[in-house]
């Protein structure tokens, strides 16, 4: 275990990669997520189609043939070769989490009642408008649960580059089971707490927002 | 419908023959193997008591290799048995127990899983490019080696990598986990960890990343798959002895080990074992390394 304490830096470098994962596919996610969720709510019949396609497709497909794809599927016809490994990594996981994300989205604005769009349709808004400052706002109040289980899921989906090219917590982690195989459940409670840790600030950031945005209905 | 449900079982007959033509083409390459002599009441040579004679007694062994490393331990799909170097010792072993090679139970292990299946006895034995270190032999026990190979790189012919020293900030494929992977990372390169050598191999193949890192032997076997595309270059960079792994519950499997090893060594059984399997990539074959002593 003396291994894995002097050389605390990798564990921490490789946590570090971990949360860029998890933060640049999460932002990322959320726009394209909720673009997708405004598709598919949207009186845009074409838009609408589009976007459930995608969600059907890209949530009937486990994670790891999405990171396949990616990383071997796209370089063979010449695609992302020369990208940087995190940037494919993002990419898989935006393109998985993002469906996700539309799906809170939309069952958020879905308990909206119709009266309130019908409403601002009625004081002339337009589609645009009511989405921003009428629904969207209600919306993302209610799917603050939701989307925070998609996101300590795409917390835990990170582990997944490990097998492609990332050096993240459970690569470093392997690394350190295959060399010190004395400590292996130690090492794998250590990297256990990290996790742990990351989750347990989301999950409490987004008990936070709920409290604030309780709103009395 | 009717017209649909030709349709579907013209199809399901086209499959079922396509399935079975990868049958076919899989079953051709078993012709490898090497003749190995079945001891005869083995169970005779060992003293009571010992982890051999209840193996030659009961006449069943499962032993741990790798089924993803041209060369060293490969099985395909469709292959019965597996292949390699690592196999082609397990045979040797399990015949000086008077166990014939379709009596071995083979089991798959990959890097992460080699010391638990023989702490909880899955396997009775590891032969799985298992490099001998002293940290593993702290949890496991491990004889030999039988097998001195060293990490070398592979890349797409006219890289401007010539040697290890150029590896300096450039990718570094291998597998996740690898002590290869962290060789390449000491000496400065980028490392990228993958599941498995072809995925790696497939990143080299398409220039994602510029360089694969392993012991020479597999890279070996990949550059004949591919010979106008990939080489390998530079001199070995590290050593890695190869071992048998086993249980420490049982000690005494230490000397049956590296007798039987010196054995093959000394009538040429391991030389035409290295022959049939390293061998078939190009390199000549080595001189069989010097055994570790065993601990009494």
């Amino acid at each position: 275990m003396e291994d894995v304490m002097s050389n605390f830096d990798l564990v921490l470098k490789a946590f570090w990669v971990t949360i860029q994962l998890l933060v640049f596919s999460g932002i990322a996610s959320l726009v394209f997520g909720t673009v997708l969720g405004a598709c598919r709510v949207g009186p845009v019949a074409v838009l609408a189609k589009a976007a459930s396609v995608y969600v059907t497709m890209v949530r009937n497909t486990p994670l790891l043939v999405v990171f396949i794809f990616v990383f071997n599927g796209l370089p063979q016809i010449d695609l992302l070769v020369g990208v940087p490994f995190l940037v494919k990594g993002v990419i898989a996981l935006t393109v998985y989490t993002s469906a996700f994300v539309c799906e809170a989205i939309r069952s958020g604005v879905n308990s909206i009642s119709i009266g309130q769009a019908e409403a601002s349709r009625a004081i002339g808004l337009t589609f645009g408008q009511s989405m921003q400052t009428v629904i969207l706002p209600q919306a993302f109040r209610a799917v603050v649960p939701p989307l925070a289980s998609v996101l300590i899921a795409l917390a835990k989906n990170t582990s997944v580059a490990a097998a492609f090219g990332l050096m993240e917590a459970t690569a470093r982690m392997r690394y350190f089971t295959n060399n010190h195989p004395e400590d292996r459940t130690l090492i794998f409670l250590t990297f256990a707490i990290g996790y742990i840790i990351i989750v347990e600030v989301m999950s409490a950031g987004a008990m936070g927002l709920e409290r604030r945005w309780k709103v009395a209905r | 419908m009717r017209f649909k449900r030709t349709k579907v079982v013209l199809a399901v007959a086209g499959l079922s023959l396509g399935l079975a033509a990868c049958g076919n083409a899989g079953e051709s390459t078993q012709s490898d193997n090497v003749d190995v002599k079945v001891a005869e009441n083995a169970a005779d040579n060992f003293d009571a008591g010992t982890r051999m004679k209840e193996l030659a007694e009961s006449g069943k062994i499962t032993i741990g290799v790798k089924f993803d490393q041209p060369g060293i331990g490969f099985k395909g799909a469709t292959d019965k048995m597996p292949t390699g170097f690592d196999p082609e010792m397990g045979k040797i072993l399990a015949a000086s127990l008077g166990i014939a090679p379709d009596k071995i139970s083979w089991k798959e292990t990959i890097s992460d899983n080699r010391e638990p299946f023989l702490q909880t006895g899955e396997v009775d034995l590891v032969i799985a490019s298992y490099s001998i270190t002293d940290e593993r032999r702290q949890v496991v026990g491990q004889a030999g080696p039988y097998y001195v190979t060293g990490q070398q790189l592979l890349v797409k012919k006219g890289s401007d990598i010539k040697s290890v020293a150029d590896i300096k900030g450039k990718e570094v494929c291998s597998v996740t986990g690898s002590t290869s992977l962290d060789n390449v990372e000491a000496k400065g390169a980028k490392p990228r960890g993958f599941d498995t050598y072809s995925e790696c191999v497939d990143q080299v193949l398409s220039g994602t990343v510029d360089s694969m890192t392993t012991d020479g032997a597999i890279l070996l076997g990949y550059a004949a798959q591919h010979p106008d595309e990939l080489e390998v270059v530079g001199d070995p960079f590290s050593e890695e002895r190869y071992g048998i792994g086993y249980s420490k519950d049982h000690p005494e499997m230490c000397q049956w080990i590296s007798d039987t090893i010196k054995k093959a060594e000394d009538d040429g059984t391991w030389a035409k074992a290295f022959e049939a399997t390293l061998g078939k990539s190009g390199v000549d074959t080595p001189e069989p390394p010097a055994l570790d002593k065993c601990q009494a």
